[in-house]
């Protein structure tokens, strides 16, 4: 049956055939085709989604200050909750096992001059990890380190965006300029993932900023950093324990949520792993449903292939053609055309999808791609299903009596 | 070589059923050749098909050169048309994606010959039949008669014990008839059995014996004696 004459036998057929052969050809490969573009497609709105919303670490939760709404031990309610130095001392001693960093953050906005350029900036006081909670790239010079904590020394890390409004092509490092009437020495540029708006903070010590403001040791926002290692429960665990913590030492009521906000981008992200779950959802059924219309595409044509050949194959049973010839005859051409075609078509689709990478960005598809793997295990399926599909037709002329098929016109 | 007994056979269409062989008795010895000749739906081709194992017969005994042919499954009735029979038919039945030289060799490949032995057989058939100059043009590019030289080339190709043509000159013109009848006198010349439908008195009278069918069962059955079709060519 896949003896060397068989194969013969049927490259031939398919040589002199050539119309029969383009279409079943071009159904599976126009259909692999769309399976592994849709596929691609995709996955470059997956990529689009996770480039927007998780360009921050995800093992992050930031405390924001609140009011009060219930009145407790001797407190009135509505009462403004202030974070200051000593809870992210306490927090650093309370919960080594779970903090990986801490720091805190004191925004403002400032108006930042250099020369004749100035402009309007958000200015964040921050410890040196906050660099790893925003992921913020360093492109020249250096980020804050804790001698310029320590020293409460007048040193900005600005954004590229800063430079580029203020010094145009002129090198910042080590100028100064002047925020609220202070020279700050620029020591550092960055970039973030995050876009203009991140592009344009301005980042510096937050005991500098605390100092300018009469030596306050209050702070706007805590960002906790947590091991990633303790996972998404761990996470869970550390920030309800966080909360009374802070809820206790702070005299808040247990169940008054507004004395303080958690901003937990665990949480989030667990809620865009959900979407993406259901992004992919939807394309794995667009792209069964490609692959189940091309199925059914190949049964049709081989219906008619074989209703074309009847009275082809009653001439080949006539002359000692077995019902086993038969059915390998068809199936094995339909193999054949279909594995080739298929991968003719995949094969296409890769190409197609690299050679987009991103230039579909304005219809949220960044760089589409398909695993190798997925296209593979396609094609095989709609090859497999496909003879499957045709077997059925196949075994059918083979059972026709050869007086019936050679009557046929 | 041949022989049935009693040979049975009705097609049910509907609620009618249309009994077309009564009782068919004969034989056929070694070297014949047979027409059998009866007016158009007699049964003439129910009966060659049957004894070509294209069809069955409802009841009845077929014993085709001592092996008793009965119970075949599909498989079983194909390999016995590929060792035992050749067939020409009147509208020739050639595979007409395949030139003449692949037509004949496709009972070779039913008998798994090699390529190479295939094709120089297919070749020598052709030759014999005078159309070795033919080979590789495809059906469509052949007359009538050639086409069904080639399909006689076809049918003996497989080296059969019994040749069975079905108004083998059905479709051809009378010239053309005779150079076929022609060919069929010297394959039987050479010692191979013949079984010839027809309907027309000049083309039975080329054979040796003439069997008549009227109304499902055999008439007449009669010697010869045999017009060389030569005479006419
Ligand atoms: N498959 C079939 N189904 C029903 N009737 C058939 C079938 N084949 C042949 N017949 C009928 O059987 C009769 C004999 O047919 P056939 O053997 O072809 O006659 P002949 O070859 O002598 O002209 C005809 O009346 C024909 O209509
Ligand atoms: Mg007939």
């Amino acid at each position: 049956m896949f003896s060397r004459d068989a194969w013969n036998e049927i490259f031939e057929t398919i040589r002199k055939n050539k119309l029969r052969t383009f279409l079943s050809g071009f159904t599976v490969a126009l259909g692999i085709l769309i399976f592994v573009t849709l596929f691609g497609f995709g996955n470059g709105l997956i990529n689009t989604f996770n480039k927007f919303f998780n360009e921050d670490a995800t093992n992050v939760f930031y405390f924001f200050p609140g009011k009060t709404t219930m009145p407790y031990k001797g407190y009135k309610s509505n009462r403004q909750i202030e974070f200051d130095n000593t809870d992210i001392a306490d927090i650093q001693k309370d919960f080594p096992m779970f903090l990986e960093y801490i720091s805190p953050r004191i925004s403002r906005s400032n108006l930042i001059r250099y020369q004749a350029e100035s402009n309007n900036y958000t200015t964040h006081g921050v410890a040196p990890s906050h660099q790893f909670a925003e992921k913020t790239v360093i492109m020249k010079g250096r980020y804050l380190n804790l001698k310029d904590m320590k020293e409460k020394s007048k040193h900005v890390v600005i954004g590229r965006l800063v430079e580029q409004d203020l010094f145009g092509s002129r090198n910042s490092l080590g100028k100064y300029v002047d925020i609220g009437g202070s020279a700050f020495k620029v020591i550092g540029v960055f970039q973030d993932e995050g876009g203009d708006r991140e592009e344009r903070f301005v980042y510096m010590p937050y005991t500098t900023r605390q100092l300018i403001e009469k030596n306050t040791d209050k702070i706007n926002m805590i960002v906790i950093g947590f091991k990633p290692e303790i996972g998404y429960a761990g996470a869970m665990a550390f920030e309800s324990n966080l909360k009374k913590f802070l809820k206790g030492k702070k005299f808040i009521h247990p169940d008054d949520e507004s004395g303080f906000f958690i901003r937990n981008v665990a949480d989030q992200l667990e809620k865009n792993q959900q979407f993406t779950g259901v992004l992919k959802l939807i394309v794995a059924f667009v792209a069964i449903g490609t692959i189940i219309a091309g199925i059914i595409g190949i049964s049709n044509i081989m219906v008619f292939v074989v209703k074309e050949r009847t009275k082809e194959l009653g001439i080949r049973k006539a002359l000692g053609a077995t019902p086993g010839n038969v059915i390998s005859t068809i199936l094995l051409e339909s193999v054949f055309i279909t594995t080739i075609s298929g991968f003719v078509g995949m094969l296409i689709g890769i190409l197609l999808l690299r050679s987009l990478d991103d230039r579909l960005e304005d219809f949220f598809i960044t760089n589409p791609y398909i695993d190798t793997g997925t296209a593979v295990i396609a094609t095989l399926m709609l090859v497999l299903f496909g003879s499957i599909a045709g077997y059925v037709p196949a075994s059918k002329a083979a059972r026709i009596k050869p007086i019936v098929a050679l009557r046929d016109e | 070589m041949i022989e049935i007994k009693d040979l049975h056979k009705s097609y049910t269409m509907g609620s009618n059923v249309l009994h077309v062989l009564k009782g068919i008795n004969f034989k056929a010895e070694d070297g014949e050749l047979v027409a059998i000749m009866g007016s158009s739906g007699s049964g003439k081709s129910t009966l060659l098909n049957i004894l070509g194992m294209l069809d069955e017969a409802d009841s009845g005994e077929y014993t085709l050169d001592g092996v008793p042919i009965r119970d075949l499954t599909e498989t079983k009735a194909a390999k016995y048309r590929n060792k035992f029979l050749g067939f020409v038919f009147q509208s020739f039945n050639l595979i007409n994606y395949k030139n003449a030289l692949e037509n004949v060799a496709l009972p070779l490949y039913y008998q798994r010959m090699p390529r190479k032995e295939r094709h120089d057989k297919a070749m020598k058939y052709l030759e014999q039949v005078g159309l070795k100059e033919w080979a590789h043009h495809l059906p469509s590019e052949l007359s009538g008669g050639q086409k069904q030289r080639v399909a006689i080339a076809r049918a003996m190709a497989a080296e059969p014990k019994l040749l069975l043509a079905d108004e083998p000159t059905g479709a051809l013109d009378s010239t053309t008839s005779y150079e076929v009848m022609d060919l069929i006198q010297k394959i039987n010349d050479a010692g191979n059995t013949i079984l010839v439908v027809t309907h027309e008195e000049d083309i039975a009278h080329m054979c040796k014996r003439i069997i008549h069918l009227r109304d499902g069962v055999i008439v007449k059955d009669e010697k010869v004696e045999q017009v060389r079709a030569s005479a006419y060519v």
